[in-house]
């Protein structure tokens, strides 16, 4: 009885789980089918089939340059996210290797400085980007988006490297390898995962930061966060286009971020959650 | 061992991050306590003088700053109570046996990788727009007229959007909690006859506290700073119907040039993130004690 019991049970919690999903990704679904869509069929009610035309992607190319910004969130995404690793990685090592009494007190106060709100700091940081120049340049906004990450970058890498064991590094040590065989030969390939975690997360929280790549961009250096932001009036992009912007701009962030939704959970959590 | 070269290897590298971000803590919030106390506007920039507690008292008695920390507060608590409410109710029912979890749990789990302009957006023209909108063709189906849901509903239509961002990522984080519970303790209450509702209030729900815990406290550190989201759907109207404390700043700060008034916002804005922040900290602090 009990099997049967499962088996009905298991066909209900699959539609219900089905229906809640469909739901939720629903935005995500009619927005792609709109940009497959000619603009009158857009607005011309509710419809899943579209005619299937790829001319919105290609007028948005033509139109409104599209691989300019597209090109500016790879930059700013990867390039920030590179800067924070090199400056994070030896941190979180030392941490995770010779720990001292304090070294618990230095990661929470890295992490309180991500609690600090982005508008408490919107004034001397734009006059500060004004004075030096760096408004709307991308030296300018891979520093910040590195600094903001910094607390994540650190933190994660730390709960990964806390996990490779010490003794291992002691075993190497008796077999006679020195430091540098140590790093590349035991410790690097036991690093490379959590590494590699980190990095994907993080591109992933850059390309969508919509805070500052917002405020402090105008046109040079603006990502797709502020490229989509410019069309919150309707003026000159319409549904079928829009959607078809909307749909490149996280269609690759979407395809990593369904790579990374183990490490997502961790990282987001401080290690609080695994 | 060479313990004493350790320790200031140890250090040598640490001091990049810990130095970069000592300087990103310091240097531009003590620039905004400095300004909140100037009488400084952009629109004159060569008359800087000292305001004492000017712009405190202007940016208190401003008829926007109660409403807009109201709205912060409407946010904070309505975005909270649904992804939390939903987050449980749907971890519970992804942990079922089912038939294609791997993908459900990708659909589930996108909408948090959707950049916040793109997703108020969507919402606003392909969801909630009165005339081309689904839920306009809803209602139409049915026969009734069609929400404005922007003019009628601004700071709900708001709290939509943002919950529908964040749903997945207390659902994802409950799903993670609920799957390291002992299945052998979910049985034993099984055979002691406990029902299906007292196995979930008695050992489920104690079992996701921690996790509830932190879901609540990550979110509130982000939806405090709701910003891209109200910037394209409302741009904080209508008036300042869903204009929050960072918006607000923003407005005060870009479109009304006052550093002065603005840098004081900003320190209100510090102190209401450092009270949520405590908490959170003692949180997590907690684990690593483990």
């Amino acid at each position: 009885m009990a099997r049967v019991v499962t088996r009905q049970h298991k066909v209900i919690a699959t539609i219900a789980a089905w229906l809640v999903a469909f739901l939720i990704f629903f935005p995500i679904l009619y927005t792609i089918i709109t940009s497959l869509k000619t603009e009158p069929e857009a607005i011309a009610g509710f419809s899943l089939i579209p005619s299937g035309t790829f001319e919105n992607y290609i007028t948005v190319q033509t139109r409104n340059d599209y691989i300019r910004p597209f090109m500016n969130s790879v930059i700013l995404a990867v390039g920030s996210t590179i800067l924070a690793l090199i400056i994070a990685i030896p941190a979180a090592w030392a941490m995770a290797f010779s720990p001292t009494k304090r070294t618990k007190d230095v990661l929470m106060w890295m992490l309180s400085t991500k609690m600090m709100p982005a508008v408490a700091v919107l004034v001397p940081i734009y006059l500060m980007f004004r004075d030096f120049g760096l408004l709307d340049t991308h030296i300018g906004l891979t520093v910040m988006l590195t600094l903001i990450n910094l607390p994540i970058v650190v933190w994660m890498l730390y709960t990964y490297f806390r996990e490779i064991p010490g003794e291992i590094l002691e075993a190497a040590r008796m077999d006679g390898a020195g430091l540098w065989q140590e790093i590349v030969y035991v410790l690097t390939p036991m690093a490379v995962p959590g590494i590699a975690s980190t990095l994907l997360l993080n591109i992933i929280l850059a390309w969508n930061e919509s805070f500052w790549t917002i405020r402090l961009t105008t046109t040079t250096a603006a990502p797709l966060t502020a490229f989509i932001a410019s069309f919150s009036s309707p003026q000159g992009l319409f549904w079928a286009k829009l959607s078809a912007a909307s749909t490149m701009a996280i269609a690759p962030i979407l395809i990593l971020g369904w790579f990374s939704q183990k490490q997502l959970v961790r990282g987001l959590t401080f290690g609080a959650v695994k | 061992m060479a313990t004493q070269n350790t320790r200031a290897l140890a250090r040598f590298m640490m001091a990049p991050s810990v130095i970069l971000l000592l300087v990103w803590m310091i240097v531009p919030l003590s620039m905004t306590l400095w300004f909140s106390f100037q009488n400084y506007n952009l629109l004159n920039p060569g008359n800087v003088s000292f305001a004492g507690l000017f712009n405190y008292q202007y940016f208190y008695s401003d008829p926007a700053f109660f409403q807009s920390i109201w709205n912060t507060l409407v946010i904070v608590g309505g975005v909270l109570l649904i992804t939390v409410i939903g987050g449980i109710g749907i971890a519970l029912l992804l942990d079922q046996p089912i038939f294609g979890q791997g993908i459900v749990r990708i659909l589930v789990i996108s909408p948090f990788f959707v950049m916040p302009p793109v997703a108020a957006l969507v919402w606003k023209n392909m969801i909630m727009h009165p005339s081309y909108g689904v839920f306009a063709d809803i209602s139409r189906l049915f026969g009734f007229r069609p929400v404005d849901w922007f003019a009628q509903y601004p700071l709900l239509s708001i709290v939509i959007i943002v919950a529908w961002q964040w749903l997945p990522f207390a659902t994802l984080i409950l799903l993670t909690a609920l799957q390291s519970l002992d299945s052998e303790q979910k049985e034993a209450a099984e055979m002691d006859g406990a029902s299906a509702f007292s196995r979930f209030i008695y050992l489920t729900l104690p079992h996701l506290a921690r996790a509830i815990t932190v879901v609540i406290l990550i979110q509130t550190i982000f939806l405090l700073g709701v910003y891209a989201e109200i910037l394209v759907t409302t741009n904080g109207g209508p008036g300042y119907a869903s204009t929050n404390l960072a918006f607000l700043i923003y407005r005060t700060a870009l479109l009304g040039y006052d550093v002065g008034g603005a840098s004081a916002g900003g320190i209100i804005a510090v102190i209401l993130a450092n009270i949520v922040a405590i908490f959170l900290m003692r949180a997590v602090g907690k684990n690593l004690d483990r």
